[in-house]
């Protein structure tokens, strides 16, 4: 981790520049879900590339997201019929990301302007797809996914979480959950001056299942039919060979 | 240990899976019910999907019932006849309930379809026993009131009823019609609550049909291995929701406890087990019910998007 961050600032400073740009790194280039997936966290550090000396009197800024793959959600509202609580309501969500987390190094308003927010779409709200359904009060299930979600950490605002080391240097860690959905995480570094985007950086990490778990998932939506066969097989052997050693330990 | 299950996409720990095995293990030996009852609706509690719960259960069930059944086919205590008709019943009942349990999972109202389903049976089931159970207490305590054996209901309407056939091994010559009903009712429940429905399956056998006691255990066992197989089958190719890990996990818990539960179920008394029984159905019950009626924390939940 020293010696990536000690290359880095090398690199930093042989290296030709146009302005101030970011390079950054991921403590790992792929996460694998393996028998005993607990979550993970993935360490993201990065530097500031400049030639001349910083521009006007605007500190300067980080934010990290990290996203992982967007997927139509449907939203449903409970209600009281007949006594009891009931779904009623639906809303078809185009694409929300099963996983998004934004940090920064001060609350995200001073960090980023509203403007650049909309071109870039970092914030959660953003981040969230929701067009052209027919439900009136669209917005009220678009923040109860969002509730849902940054509950259960598959979305987090990380305020100030993001911290410099040295001038350039920065480094933060996120914490991906468990239930993690497979598939490639972007992870988007932004610098900005005065709530204004100055450079971004952009690095994917693949999330997938590995081994048994990997070969499972494959057979049962590839070869349902195998699988169940197979997992009905397997039972089977359990509960006979549970059978005969209960009965070997009687006689 | 944390175990993360591919087809729930949930993490939970390797022990908990255990010792719930264990203790609706522990259970079912002492009650010599099958479990599902229980087993599904604490795995819905833990955190599995519904939808996943369901379909591994039935799985589950088809591993613990079927040393049971070698055991009564070595006694010859299973009327394969009769068993064979049920089957027919509970086969076109299962197909029939993971249609339904898929249009339903679609619609966004399976959890509410499961959870209903569990209260208005539990609750019978639970009711029915308490009472029964207190009432045998009753006449074991005050000798004296006991009025011998209740008199059996008249069946005549049944007898009516054409395509007569004859079940050597229970001794009857009844029309198909009703088993082949109790059978479709048992394989609809099979397929949409995961329970191998032997807490319906008996009582209907013995009132219903007039099955002599011996054989209703076997014959119903036999008849739950190949609806609950059939139904495992049937979500694995419909809804892909049979989770190979979590049954595995949960059946190592469930034989070793049904070894112990066999043990500790004949030292008590059989009106005290079913009272106890009873109550812990009612409880259960009564714990899916307040879920329903309470107005939840979260009005909003979330569901795969649809392909529109």
């Amino acid at each position: 981790m020293r010696l990536r961050l000690a290359l880095l600032a090398l690199w930093v400073a042989i290296a030709p520049a146009e302005a101030e740009q970011v390079v950054a790194g991921l403590s790992q280039d792929a996460i694998s879900i393996t028998a005993n997936f607990d979550g993970s966290e993935i360490l993201i550090f990065g530097a500031v590339r400049r030639e001349a000396p910083p521009p006007g009197s605007d500190p300067m800024e980080v934010i990290i997201t990290v996203e992982g793959p967007s997927r139509p959600v449907t939203v449903r509202r409970k209600a009281r019929r007949f006594g009891i609580w009931v779904n009623t309501d639906a809303a078809e969500i185009d694409g929300a990301p099963t996983f998004y987390a934004v940090s920064t190094t001060v609350p995200f308003g001073e960090a980023l302007s509203h403007t650049e927010d909309l071109r870039h779409r970092v914030s959660i709200p953003w981040a969230i797809r929701a067009v052209g359904t027919e439900v009136a009060d669209q917005a009220a299930f678009t923040d109860g996914l969002m509730r849902i979600r940054l509950n259960e950490s598959l979305y987090q605002m990380n305020e100030g979480t993001v911290r410099f080391r040295e001038e350039t240097l920065f480094d933060t860690a996120v914490r991906l959950p468990a239930n993690l959905v497979e598939g490639d995480y972007q992870t988007r570094i932004f610098l900005t001056r005065g709530g204004e985007v100055v450079d971004v950086f952009e690095q994917a990490i693949p999330v997938r299942k590995v081994g048994l778990e990997r070969w499972i998932y494959n057979l049962a939506h590839q070869q349902p039919l195998m699988y169940g066969i197979l997992s009905l097989v397997i039972a089977i052997a359990a509960g006979w060979v549970a059978s005969a050693v209960f009965r070997y330990i009687r006689t | 240990m944390q175990i993360y299950l591919p087809i729930a996409e949930v993490s939970v720990n390797a022990f908990l899976l255990l010792g719930l095995g264990g203790i609706v293990g522990i259970l079912s030996g002492m009650f010599g019910v099958g479990g599902g009852f229980l087993m599904t609706p604490l795995l819905f509690f833990i955190g599995i999907p519904p939808a996943v719960a369901v379909a591994t259960e039935a799985n589950q069930i088809v591993a613990s019932s079927f040393s049971g059944v070698l055991a009564h086919l070595r006694r010859k205590t299973v009327d394969l006849k009769m068993g064979t008709v049920l089957l027919v019943g509970g086969l076109i009942g299962a197909a029939a309930g993971v249609q339904v349990f898929a249009l339903l999972t679609e619609l966004g109202q399976v959890d509410l379809l499961v959870r209903l389903c569990y209260v208005v049976f539990l609750g019978l089931i639970g009711s029915l026993m308490f009472v029964e159970s207190l009432r045998a207490i009753q006449r074991a305590r005050n000798p004296a009131a006991a009025t011998g054996i209740p008199p059996r209901r008249s069946r005549s309407w049944l007898q009516k009823l054409p395509f007569k056939m004859r079940f050597r091994t229970s001794g009857l010559y009844i029309s198909v019609i009703p088993p082949l009903a109790v059978g479709l009712l048992v394989g609809i429940l099979a397929a949409i609550m995961g329970v191998g429905g032997g807490f319906i399956m008996v009582p209907a056998m013995i009132y219903l049909l007039g099955m002599p006691t011996k054989v209703v255990v076997g014959t119903s066992l036999f008849q739950i291995i190949f609806v609950t197989g059939f139904a495992t089958l049937m979500h694995a190719t419909t809804n892909f929701t049979v989770d190979m890990v979590l049954a595995v996990l949960l059946l190592v818990g469930g034989v070793v406890g049904a070894q112990i539960g066999t043990r500790i179920g004949v030292k008590m008394k059989a009106e005290q087990l079913r009272i106890l029984l009873a109550i812990m159905v009612l409880a259960v019950c009564g714990r899916l019910a307040l879920d329903l009626l309470l107005e939840p924390a979260e009005l909003y939940s979330l569901g795969a998007g649809g392909g529109h």
